[in-house]
């Protein structure tokens, strides 16, 4: 599945919900209805400060368990929490890279860089010890020991470059996924075109989901240089005009109502109206 | 001739040699193509459909009633280039299907390819009171979808007002849509390409 914000669907076939009732939810005795309500707050950004605070109560919810000893809601919450950008929320997500469970860990990973929790970074660095020897499968398992995209991903957009030289061995690690987070990552911390470069290759790679990534990341660090690199990729179109408008983005002023245009932002608009 | 052209094309088993058929067939310039490259859209070969995209554009005219015929209503990626097609053909009979789509299809990438398709059709090809109805309905439903919460598709409703503010009498209300948008639109990258349709 495609993550939501690419999705080519725009229907929302959701129960309708009003954020009051998601809110109430929360605290229902249906369990469903509270994993429910956590996905439709951040999904529709009901940013209250009461909702926050329920998020962060739920990421410590014991009720809701899967067979595997997962916490659902735990991680629901866990990912709201990030699309609220409230950064009350980042201890609370900091603790979570502890939990036993491996998708709680990667959803705080992954929102810890949404809220660009700087004060993360030790934490993120725990789960890299014994670096890319580590960092394997876990027996029967989809995943690794650790949520290394997301650990990798976090470190490069909190600029934590103290990890650097831990990063860096993860550009062989045998998942080509996982060398496109390191190389992402080492790109944010270096600014070295090299890396930048590494991402650009992997638009060549004949497996289109490993394409999408690369794409995403390219966007996520808005690398210039790979504007006509993006557009000419072989993939949805939906994915290359995303990760045209992070490097769009990266070109334009942060202050909002003086906007100049530059010729290089031109560019690259004018590649993404060739892709509507 | 073309016959044998389009068998190569129903016979092609891989897709490499879907792409020779479609290039082949495509390079033929014969409206008796035209059913089959269409149904080439279907294929998911994205090279075979760009080559049979630009076939049909090539044949223009000739391709509009089919292309409008055979829209496919359960592939969205086909109705992409269906739309795609039109859009470059410009041909204003296309204006309904285009306004039907970007305002109600669900694909965001059918609905931008339809948005940027109506600030372009080839208005002079109608008759007076025809092409004042058309250029009404076109700038409403590009108004109506630079709304959109999808920045892609207001994005794509910036393009399309762009193209449509050449004409003189549609110049004003673009303007003050594009202002709005400008003070307002909640994404940069929106509002940097509201910024450069204001300054052409």
């Amino acid at each position: 599945m495609i993550e939501p914000s690419t999705a080519e669907y725009s229907a929302d076939n959701a129960p309708q919900l009003t954020p009051e009732q998601a809110i109430a939810n929360l605290q229902s005795s249906d369990l469903s209805l509270r994993y429910y309500a956590a996905w439709w707050l951040g999904r529709f950004r009901v940013n209250q400060p009461e909702v926050v605070d329920a998020l962060i109560a739920a990421l410590e919810d014991e009720a809701d368990r899967t067979e595997l000893g997962g916490y659902p809601l735990r991680r629901n919450a866990a990912r709201a929490l990030g699309k609220l950008g409230d950064g009350k929320a980042v201890p609370s997500l900091i603790k979570c890279l502890e939990c036993a469970d491996f998708y709680v860990r990667e959803a705080a990973a992954e929102s810890l860089l949404m809220l660009r929790a700087k004060t993360a970074a030790s934490a993120l660095i725990q789960l890299l010890d014994g670096g890319v020897a580590a960092a394997v499968q876990v027996p029967g398992r989809p995943h690794l020991i650790q949520p290394y995209e997301a650990v990798l991903e976090a470190l490069g957009a909190i600029k934590a470059t103290e990890a650097i030289s831990l990063i860096q061995p993860f550009l062989e690690h045998p998942i080509p996924r996982v060398q496109c987070a390191a190389a992402r990552a080492m790109y944010q911390l270096t600014q070295d075109s090299a890396y930048g470069e590494r991402l650009v290759k992997v638009l060549d790679s004949s497996d289109l989901k490993l394409r999408r990534v690369a794409l995403g990341d390219l966007g996520a660090i808005g690398y210039l240089a790979a504007a006509e690199a993006i557009a000419s990729a072989k993939a949805e179109n939906s994915f290359k005009l995303i990760a045209l408008k992070g490097l769009l983005e990266h070109q334009l002023p942060e202050e909002l109502d003086n906007l100049h245009v530059s010729d290089d932002a031109i560019r690259v608009m004018n590649l993404m109206d060739s892709l509507l | 001739m073309t016959e044998e052209l389009i068998r190569a094309v129903t016979l092609a088993d891989t897709p490499a040699r879907m792409v020779d058929a479609v290039q082949n067939l495509a390079a033929a310039r014969d409206a008796a193509a035209i059913p089959t490259l269409i149904a080439v859209f279907g294929y998911n070969n994205p090279a075979a459909a760009a080559i049979a995209a630009a076939g049909l554009i090539e044949l223009g005219e000739v391709a509009v009633p089919q292309l409008l015929e055979q829209i496919d209503d359960y592939n969205y990626g086909a109705r992409a280039y269906s739309i795609r097609t039109l859009a470059a053909i410009a041909d204003p009979r296309a204006l309904d299907v285009l306004i039907t789509i970007a305002a109600t299809d669900f694909a965001p990438t059918v609905r931008r390819a339809a948005a940027k398709g109506l600030g372009n059709l080839h208005w002079h090809q109608l008759s007076v009171p025809d092409s004042q109805t058309a250029l009404t309905r076109a700038l409403s439903t590009l108004l109506s979808i630079s709304q959109d919460s999808d920045w892609s598709i207001r994005y794509a409703a910036v393009v399309g007002l762009q193209a449509l503010a050449k004409i003189p009498e549609l110049r004003h209300p673009i303007r003050a849509r594009l202002e709005e948008m400008l003070a307002s639109d909640p994404e940069k990258a929106v509002r940097s390409r509201v910024y450069l349709a204001h300054s052409q």
